[in-house]
C-alpha cells in the first residue's frame, strides 16, 4: 500500500475529562473517497476535525498522537494553522453560506490566501461548474447566497471549498439536511471531485457510504472498529460490531 | 373547571398588566401632545428665545443637544465596539474576563448623577476642559459606554459558530474571520444598540448639568470648549427655575414634545436598520 495523504497516529482527544477519541490510527489514500460511519457520538466528526485543526479554540480540548497530511505533522508548532485549512477544506453538515453574494462567498476565500486578482473570476467560474452550480446561477452571480436552496447553499459552500484547490475536502454529513434529489446531486459532484482530491466524508446514511465510498471506517465509543474496502465493511465484515451496525441491529 | 377557572385568571391578569403599561403610556403621551401642540410651530424650532424665554424659539437648545449627542456617539462607539469584540472574540473565558463583564454590565445600572460628578471632576477640572460641550459630550460618551459593549457584545454572540468555522476553514485567520465575518453581520445590531445608547443618553439632565448646559447663551457659539443649551436642561429650568414658571408652562410642555420627538426619531432610525438587516440576512 502506498503512503496514505492524511493521516492520524495515536490520536486521542479530551473534552474535559471525557474522552472522546482514543488512541486513533488512520490512513487515507489520495484520491480515494473514505466514509466515516457509527452510532450517534461515537467520535466521527470529532475526528474529521482534528484533520484540519477545528478544535484548536475550543475551550477545554486536549488533544494527544499526531496527524500528517503527506510528511508534515498537522500540529507541528511551526505550521501555520490557516495554511493548514487551505490544503484541507472542510465541508459542514449545515450549510454555512457568508452573508454575502454568491460570488463573493467565494471570492473571500481566494482574497485571503493572496491569490492575484485576475485569477480570481476563472477561479470562481471554474468551482462553480465543478460543484454543478453554474448553470443555476450564472445569471444572478451577486444575489445574496441566503436566497439559494439548501441544497444550492450546500453546492455553493463546496464551490467555495474547490476554489482554494485543496488537497483534502472533509465532509461532515454534508447531505443530512438535504431532500433527497439534492442529496443525489451532491452524491454526483463528490464521486467527480474524486478525481482531484482526497475526500473524506462522515455520513450516517449506510446507502451513501455504499453508494459513494471506496473505503469505510466504523467508529463505536471512540475507537476505530474496523476499516476496510466499502464492499468488505457492508458484506463481509470481520468484526461483529461491525457488521450488526451496517445491518442495522443498532445505532 | 379549577384549571380553566386558573387560565383565566391568569389570561386575565398578564391581559391587564398589559392595558395598564399603554394606559400610562398614552395619557403621558396626549397629556404632552395636547398641551404642548398649541405652541409648537415652525418658529419655536428654528428661533432663538426671546424676552427671557417668554417667547421665541429653542432653536440653540435643539442644536446643542444634536451637538452633544454627536460627540457622544463619536467618542463612545469607537471605545463600546473595540472592546465588546475583544471581550468576547478575543479574551478567553476567566474568572478576570467574568468579572469585568460584570462590572460593566453594573457600570450600566450606576445613576447617571454619579457620572455628572464624575465628568466633573475628571474632565472640567482634572483635564481642564472646563464646563463646555466637550465635557458634558465625554461624560455622556462615559455614561453610554457600557450600554453600547452590552447590546455589541450581544449582537456579536448573535452570529452563528457555523459561520465563523466557515470563515476558518477557508484558512482565515481569527482577526480575518472577526474583520471580515462576524463585524459585518453584527453591525446592524451594534448600530442599533448605540443609538440606542445615545438616545437614552440624549434625555439625560443631570451629567450634563455640572459639566456644561447653561441655561441661556446670548449668541452661542457652538463651539467644543464653550457651554451650551440642550433640551432636557431647557426643559427642567422651564419647569421649575423660572421667574414665572406658569407664564411658560406652555414653552415648557413644547419643549418636551420636541425633546421626545428627537428621541423617538433616534429609536426609529434604529429600528428601521434592524428591521432592514432582518431582511438582508433571512436565510433560506
Amino acid at each position: 500500500m502506498q503512503q496514505p495523504k492524511l493521516s492520524a497516529r495515536g490520536i486521542s482527544l479530551w473534552f474535559g475529562e471525557k474522552q472522546v477519541l482514543k488512541d486513533i490510527d488512520i490512513g487515507f489514500q489520495d484520491r480515494q473517497i473514505t466514509a466515516l460511519i457509527g452510532p450517534s457520538g461515537c467520535g466521527k466528526s470529532t475526528l474529521l476535525r482534528c484533520f484540519n485543526r477545528m478544535h484548536d479554540r475550543t475551550p477545554g480540548v486536549r488533544l494527544s498522537g499526531h496527524c500528517y497530511l503527506d510528511q508534515e505533522d498537522i500540529y507541528a508548532k511551526s505550521v501555520f494553522v490557516a495554511a493548514i485549512r487551505r490544503r484541507i477544506g472542510m465541508v459542514f453538515q449545515k450549510a454555512n453560506p457568508f452573508a454575502k453574494s454568491i460570488y463573493e462567498n467565494i471570492n473571500y476565500g481566494l482574497k485571503i490566501n493572496g491569490v492575484q486578482e485576475n485569477q480570481r473570476h476563472e477561479l470562481i467560474v471554474q468551482s462553480l461548474k465543478e460543484s454543478f452550480l453554474w448553470d443555476e446561477v450564472q445569471h444572478e452571480l451577486h444575489k445574496p447566497a441566503a436566497q439559494l436552496s439548501g441544497g444550492q447553499q450546500q453546492r455553493l459552500c463546496i464551490a467555495r471549498a474547490v476554489a482554494l484547490r485543496p488537497e483534502v475536502i472533509l465532509m461532515d454529513e454534508p447531505c443530512s439536511a438535504l431532500d433527497p434529489l439534492s442529496t443525489a446531486k451532491i452524491e454526483e459532484l463528490i464521486k467527480n471531485l474524486k478525481a482531484d482530491y482526497t475526500i473524506v466524508i462522515v455520513t450516517h446514511n449506510m446507502q451513501q457510504a455504499q453508494r459513494i465510498a471506496d473505503n469505510t471506517v466504523f467508529m463505536y465509543m471512540g475507537r476505530i472498529i474496523e476499516a476496510d474496502t466499502t464492499p468488505n465493511i457492508f458484506n463481509n465484515a470481520t468484526n461483529e460490531l461491525t457488521s450488526s451496525y451496517v445491518h442495522g441491529k443498532f445505532g | 373547571m379549577k384549571r380553566k377557572l386558573l387560565e383565566y385568571l391568569e389570561w386575565g391578569s398578564l391581559l391587564m398588566s398589559t392595558t395598564a403599561v399603554c394606559f400610562f403610556l398614552v395619557v403621558i403621551l396626549w397629556d404632552l401632545a395636547s398641551k404642548g401642540a398649541g405652541s409648537l410651530s415652525w418658529d419655536f424650532v428654528s428661533r432663538f428665545p426671546e424676552n427671557g424665554m417668554t417667547s421665541g424659539g429653542i432653536l440653540p437648545a435643539i442644536i446643542g443637544t444634536v451637538m452633544l449627542t454627536v460627540i457622544t456617539a463619536i467618542t463612545a462607539a469607537p471605545f463600546g465596539i473595540c472592546c465588546a469584540i475583544y471581550l468576547h472574540e478575543y479574551a478567553p473565558d476567566t474568572p478576570v474576563t467574568r468579572l469585568i463583564r460584570a462590572s460593566i454590565r453594573n457600570l450600566a445600572g450606576v445613576p447617571s448623577v454619579i457620572f455628572g460628578l464624575f465628568g466633573l471632576a475628571c474632565f472640567v477640572q482634572a483635564l481642564h476642559l472646563g464646563t463646555s460641550l466637550l465635557s458634558a459630550g465625554l461624560t455622556l460618551g462615559l455614561l453610554s459606554l457600557p450600554y453600547i459593549i452590552v447590546t455589541s457584545e450581544e449582537a456579536l454572540h448573535r452570529v452563528p459558530v457555523s459561520i465563523r468555522e466557515g470563515a476558518w476553514a477557508l484558512g482565515a485567520t481569527h482577526f480575518e474571520m472577526v474583520r471580515d465575518i462576524v463585524v459585518p453581520s453584527a453591525l446592524p445590531g451594534i448600530i442599533t444598540g448605540i443609538i440606542l445608547a445615545v438616545s437614552r443618553a440624549a434625555g439625560e439632565t443631570a451629567p450634563i448639568l455640572f459639566t456644561g448646559a447653561a441655561y441661556y447663551i446670548n449668541n452661542p457659539s457652538f463651539s467644543l470648549d464653550q457651554e451650551f443649551m440642550a433640551l432636557p436642561y431647557h426643559l427642567y429650568m422651564l419647569s421649575t427655575q423660572h421667574q414665572s414658571v406658569d407664564l411658560v408652562r406652555p414653552l415648557a410642555y413644547s419643549t418636551a414634545l420636541v425633546l421626545i420627538i428627537v428621541v423617538l426619531l433616534l429609536n426609529l432610525t434604529a429600528f428601521y436598520i434592524r428591521y432592514k438587516s432582518s431582511k438582508d440576512h433571512a436565510t433560506a
